[in-house]
């Protein structure tokens, strides 16, 4: 099946929306002493990254960033075809009394979120838990979770598809949404 | 990537090269679980998981009741000294009335050859050897050649002897399938007695002399001498076996290169290996236990997903 091809985010967009989400932490969380950030695996790390590395530039601080693996606490283990094969989980540190910032790149039925903030107690107990996601896709929700900092929010049916492509993950800083093709 | 080839673990023999490397990627991450404050994953929750040893077990059975139980499944435990196959029950009949309980995954261990084989064609759970007989050892075979990819960084092009009574162990056999398949070369060394007729057939050499072969290899893996499972006397005596293949400092300090000593356990302190060698900084022995369940969390993880969902 053929698919149809949108650009939602170019590139400038993209890092404008990133600018505005780092100010936006830094009014949260000011010098974040008590804060650490947690990119989901696969591809929230990359935005985390991004993100990161944005943030240490503003503030002149070091903050810490951790990758985590949600594959083990999914809901859907059996449930797919195929096994699903997990990545490496990086956390250097506790999150014990912490403030987190957890960052993926599309937020669709919120149950990767589920499933991070579960892996996440492995870890200690967060003293808050907060959401940055680059594209929030509206009224799909399976869960009732909602991000605290969106890049930019998007009305998708199910059958569409978004793809964030970095530059750190081969792409070139843009958003896409296909579509499938109409009969 | 695609999933495992099989649905049942019975042996080293019937996976592939793919097999085992998607294993071992799996257990990377398992090994990172196990050493987080919290050791545990909720993935198999909905999982039930029957532990059924015909033959005594420790290690083994610690460390796949300690997989399972990492991996949130619930875990029924068997023992067939505690049971009714003393009183005369047929194997088939007994793991039909446990799996009248619903169980999903079947961890076996038995002293005949191919009994994991024979189940998988009766019944629907499924069903992972943990050792049938002198035939095959499966886990222990893939947690050896993970332990020697985690020191040398890849099992690929290693040489690797195994030394001892390589007649009856199940250990040697798997390892020889799972170093071979990843492309190690193998060779075994012994008595002539404890060597099986036609070992060439596998591909591996037989080298009788212990100091030839140690001079030869990477990675010495010394097996236990099984009293258990010999029913005449293949070698004179323990000291005399001692004295031709036990392994201790000496030799070892003697020795060109420094090489890795792997033993399965459980060690016969004085016999295979001398204390000093056992404990020894050359020796990855404790770290073969620990990768033991890394690696067995990975089998039942990834042999979970061929488990049919209940409609």
């Amino acid at each position: 099946m053929s698919k149809r091809s949108r650009i939602i985010l170019d590139s400038k967009q993209l890092n404008l929306s990133i600018e505005r989400i780092c100010y936006q932490l830094i009014e949260n969380h000011n010098d974040f002493s008590r804060t650490v950030l947690v990119g989901l695996q696969p591809r929230g790390v990359f935005v985390a990254q991004r993100i990161h590395a944005r943030l240490e530039h503003l503030t002149g601080k070091k903050i810490q960033l951790g990758w985590l693996d949600i594959t083990f606490n999914r809901d859907d283990h059996r449930r797919h075809e195929i096994p699903l094969i997990p990545s490496k989980t990086k956390m250097d540190f506790l999150v014990e009394g912490k403030k987190v910032v957890m960052i993926d790149d599309v937020l669709f039925t919120g149950r990767t979120i589920r499933a991070g903030m579960d892996a996440l107690m492995a870890f200690g107990r967060p003293s808050v838990i907060e959401l940055v996601v680059l594209i929030d896709r509206r009224f799909s929700r399976h869960l009732p979770i909602e991000p605290n900092y969106v890049g930019v929010r998007i009305d998708t049916i199910v059958s569409e598809k978004v793809e964030v492509a970095l530059v750190e993950s081969g792409g070139n800083d843009t958003v896409k949404l296909y579509s499938p093709e109409q009969e | 990537m695609s999933g495992l080839s099989v649905k049942h673990l019975l042996g080293i023999k019937y996976i592939t090269k793919e097999d085992i490397e998607l294993i071992f990627q799996t257990a990377d991450n398992f090994k990172q679980v196990i050493n987080r404050p919290i050791k545990k994953v909720p993935s198999l929750r909905d999982i039930t998981i029957a532990n059924l040893f015909f033959e005594n077990s420790t290690r083994t059975k610690l460390s796949f009741e300690l997989a399972e139980k990492r991996l949130s499944a619930d875990v029924i435990n068997f023992s067939a000294s505690a049971s009714s196959v003393t009183k005369g029950e047929t194997l088939l009949d007994t793991v039909n009335n446990i799996l009248a309980m619903k169980v999903d995954m079947v961890v076996m261990r038995h002293p005949l050859p191919g009994a994991g084989q024979f189940l998988s064609k009766h019944i629907n759970a499924v069903i992972v050897n943990a050792g049938d007989g002198t035939h095959e050892h499966p886990t222990q075979g893939l947690l050896d050649a993970y332990s020697i990819r985690e020191k040398y960084g890849e099992v690929k092009g290693k040489k690797v002897v195994i030394v001892g009574d390589i007649l009856h162990s199940r250990v040697a056999l798997s390892n020889i399938f799972a170093l071979q398949k990843l492309g190690a070369e193998v060779k075994v060394c012994g008595p002539a007695t404890l060597i099986p007729k036609h070992v060439e057939s596998l591909g591996v050499k037989y080298e009788p002399d212990l100091m030839k072969a140690l001079e030869w290899c990477d990675v010495a893996n010394m097996l236990r001498i099984q009293m258990e499972r010999q029913d005449v006397k293949y070698f004179p005596s323990l000291r005399e076996y001692s004295l031709q293949y036990g392994l201790n400092k000496k030799i070892l300090d003697g020795l060109r290169e420094r090489i890795t000593i792997m033993h399965p356990g459980p060690i016969n302190r004085g016999v295979e290996v001398t204390s000093d060698v056992a404990d020894s900084t050359q020796s990855i022995i404790l770290d073969q236990v620990e990768n033991g369940v890394a690696i067995r969390m990975a089998v039942i993880y990834l042999l979970a997903g061929k488990i049919e969902q209940e409609a």
